[in-house]
């Protein structure tokens, strides 16, 4: 029994972490979907969200959910300006001069951060005062912060699911990602819809950014860095560019980390992390649910 | 345009020799005052640390002046800042020595920092005193050899994980013991064999050893195997950030009994970090406590909050004691003179400062006590017990 109640932990331990993977990892597929760009700054946005969660917190007084939205807002505002400003004019350039521009983005947004709120890690405020639910005899804790965390991830996922399935300006966007210059020909505006992609997936990363914030109660200038790669290689797991795909692969890393700190050794999680993006990229470059299609040539 | 060129340069030439000769004026008087450089954090990484010393430092000094200064002179403090960076910390001592004529060198704050401006002091022979550089190598060679001029104020650290494996054994009566270390962190690492040397020989178990990094966030699936080992203690000697994340996630996790911890919890950001829940029964070691009856820390810790609006951290109290210490050496060598003030800070015997009494061993490091602190419900800082080497 006392191994199942372990296991159990792991697990939620795993499922609260893969959340919050899989909310950045929907924005990179997102991206890449559409202009086939690993938007490395991605990370970036969501430290920004983190921060403007905490300064809607504790500066402007507000709660939980106005905040949350206020930091999606904000990042979505962000993420069409850096695709303005950084990716648009390259959008005829080769590939490798758009990534080496989203890495260059990344560390003006990291160190941009630094100059502005100081590179020392900030306490964010309670939001939830803590209690848990126990469960088996209670060996096994769930705080109502993991159950905040997931119930946002799932409705943050059901919404994009909704807005890209259902909604005009999801057509839009299948419709570009599938063939731009078909879509510009059948009159649909390609920036506009770029745009809102970037919104979306920027709004997702500042969505993750607020409940990151509340869960580890510390955030910082360069917190973005390291689940960025993290949600990167969970996009690369799930399939980069299928939106169900990222929400997978996001809560299969997690629980795998969890599981490899739980039951191997936790100073081999990383490697485990990023062995699975090597073995991923040379077994299976699609990924979990990526469709294949050959590259034209 | 060459007109003007020969003119400004003219300008130049009339400009440099009156910094000249004014340079030269004042160095045929007599001195008006002592002066001793100030290598410190000023900016940086660990900004927070070396400000906070320079402020408890410049409260000593005007005190020192407003009781006479040293040798009738008052005491001057050339202020530097290091940038945090240790090659900036080399050319910074070498500044203070060369230009500024310093007799005595205070700082910097980390080991890594006072260990790049140490040769600089040993080639010059100027006494360097380090408030908290707790690298047990700061004053030792690699030779074996006690380095003549180099100097701390603070207790090493496998005096601190002595400390914490004995408070475990026979105050929180702990059999069983978890290791939770920051792999990437000497101070972590050093204090963690420290600890599990002493441990082991007072009778007790390691049953769990564990590491993480310092980018980690989350800690729970680590905690998860820690806690199924059941330990009666989890000693976790890191820095606030981690420390705080660490207490909390732990506590989430049901693990109720003690944490224990180093010098590094001491910040008043763990509280904002960790919350007061996740705080109770966490215990750590450090150099003095703010909350001591001894009248001489109460009068320190009142004149630096109203001045600074702030409790005093262990960082203030050192380098407020090190001033002190440094103008005692200077009264006792009775003249301004390197050697002398390096005798006299090696013979320093039963100096009394807030943050305990020091008497200097033959290896430059000072013989003081340190103490137990723990939370209140509030997670406000609470006296536990002193200990003596």
């Amino acid at each position: 029994m006392e191994h199942m109640q372990i296991f159990f932990q792991q697990l939620i331990n795993g499922i609260s972490l893969g959340s919050i993977y899989a909310l950045i990892a929907l924005g990179y597929t997102m991206v890449y979907g559409i202009i086939k760009l690993i938007n490395f700054a991605h990370g970036d946005i969501y430290m920004v969200g983190a921060y403007v969660g905490f300064f809607a917190i504790t500066k402007l007084n507000m709660s939980f959910i106005p905040a949350l939205v206020a930091s999606m807002l904000f990042c979505a505002l962000l993420g069409i300006v850096i695709e303005r400003m950084a990716y648009k004019p390259l959008r005829n350039a080769t590939r490798i001069a758009a990534l080496i521009t989203a890495i260059g983005v990344s560390l003006f947004l990291e160190y941009g951060g630094i100059l502005i709120v100081s590179p020392q890690p900030r306490a964010f405020p309670d939001v939830f005062p803590m209690s848990k639910l126990t469960f088996f005899d209670g060996k096994v804790y769930m705080t109502n912060q993991q159950i905040v965390i997931f119930l946002v991830a799932i409705i943050l996922m059901i919404l994009l699911q909704y807005i890209v399935h259902r909604t005009k300006i999801g057509k839009a966007m299948r419709a570009v990602s599938y063939d731009q210059d078909a879509a510009l020909l059948m009159g649909i505006n390609v920036n506009t819809t770029i745009s809102a992609t970037f919104a979306i997936g920027s709004a997702l990363a500042g969505a993750a950014g607020v409940l990151v914030g509340i869960y580890y109660t510390s955030i910082s200038p360069l917190m973005g860095i390291i689940p960025g790669l993290k949600a990167f290689v969970a996009a690369v797991l799930g399939g980069i560019g299928s939106i169900p795909g990222a929400a997978v692969g996001g809560l299969l890393m997690g629980v795998i980390e969890a599981m490899v700190s739980g039951y191997w050794s936790s100073t081999l999680r990383d490697a485990v992390a990023f062995g699975i993006l090597i073995l991923i990229l040379i077994i299976k470059p699609t990924g979990i649910f990526g469709k294949n299609i050959r590259e034209k040539v | 345009m060459k007109l003007n060129k020969k003119i400004a340069f003219l300008l130049v030439l009339v400009l440099l020799t009156t910094i000249a000769a004014g340079c030269g004026g004042t160095k045929t008087e007599a001195p008006k005052e002592v002066l001793i450089g100030a290598n410190f954090e000023l900016s940086g990484n660990v900004a927070t640390f070396g400000i906070s010393i320079m402020n408890a430092m410049e409260m000593a000094i005007t005190e020192i002046n407003a009781q006479g200064g040293v040798l009738g002179l008052p005491l001057k403090m050339v202020k530097s800042d290091n940038k945090s960076d240790a090659a900036e910390s080399t050319n910074v001592a070498t500044k203070l020595i060369t230009q500024d004529k310093v007799i005595a060198l205070l700082g910097p704050v980390t080991s890594t920092n006072v260990l790049a401006a140490a040769p600089v002091a040993m080639q010059y022979k100027i006494p360097l005193l380090t408030p908290t550089g707790t690298a047990a190598k700061v004053t030792v060679g690699d030779d074996g050899k006690t380095k003549e001029y180099i100097f701390r104020n603070c207790f090493i650290d496998p005096f601190q994980g002595q400390v914490g494996a004995n408070f475990a054994v026979n105050t929180l009566k702990a059999k069983t013991a978890a290791l939770f270390i920051e792999k990437n962190s000497d101070y972590a690492k050093g204090l963690g064999e420290v600890f599990k040397a002493n441990f082991t020989k007072l009778g007790g178990t390691i049953v769990s050893e564990e590491a993480f990094v310092t980018e980690d966030k989350d800690f729970r699936a680590t905690l998860t195997k820690i806690n199924a080992t059941k330990p009666d203690v989890i000693y976790v000697p890191s820095y606030y950030e981690q420390d705080g994340l660490i207490a909390k996630q732990a506590r989430e996790l049901g693990y109720t009994n003690p944490i224990l911890g180093a010098d590094g919890w001491d910040s008043g950001k763990l509280l904002e970090i960790a919350g007061a829940v996740a705080l109770q029964k966490v215990y750590f070691t450090n150099h003095y406590s703010a909350f001591s009856t001894d009248p001489k820390v109460s009068k320190f810790v009142n004149d630096y909050k109203t001045k600074f609006g702030s409790v005093p951290d262990a960082l203030a109290a050192l380098g407020y004691d090190s001033t002190y210490m440094i103008a005692d050496a200077i009264k006792r060598a009775g003249a301004a003179d390197p050697a002398k003030i390096t005798a006299a800070l090696a013979t320093t015997k039963g100096f009394v400062g807030v943050t305990g009494t020091v008497t200097m061993d033959d290896k430059h490091n000072p013989i003081k006590s340190a103490v137990i602190l723990s939370f209140d419900k509030d997670g406000n800082q609470i006296f536990v017990e002193s200990v003596n080497p």
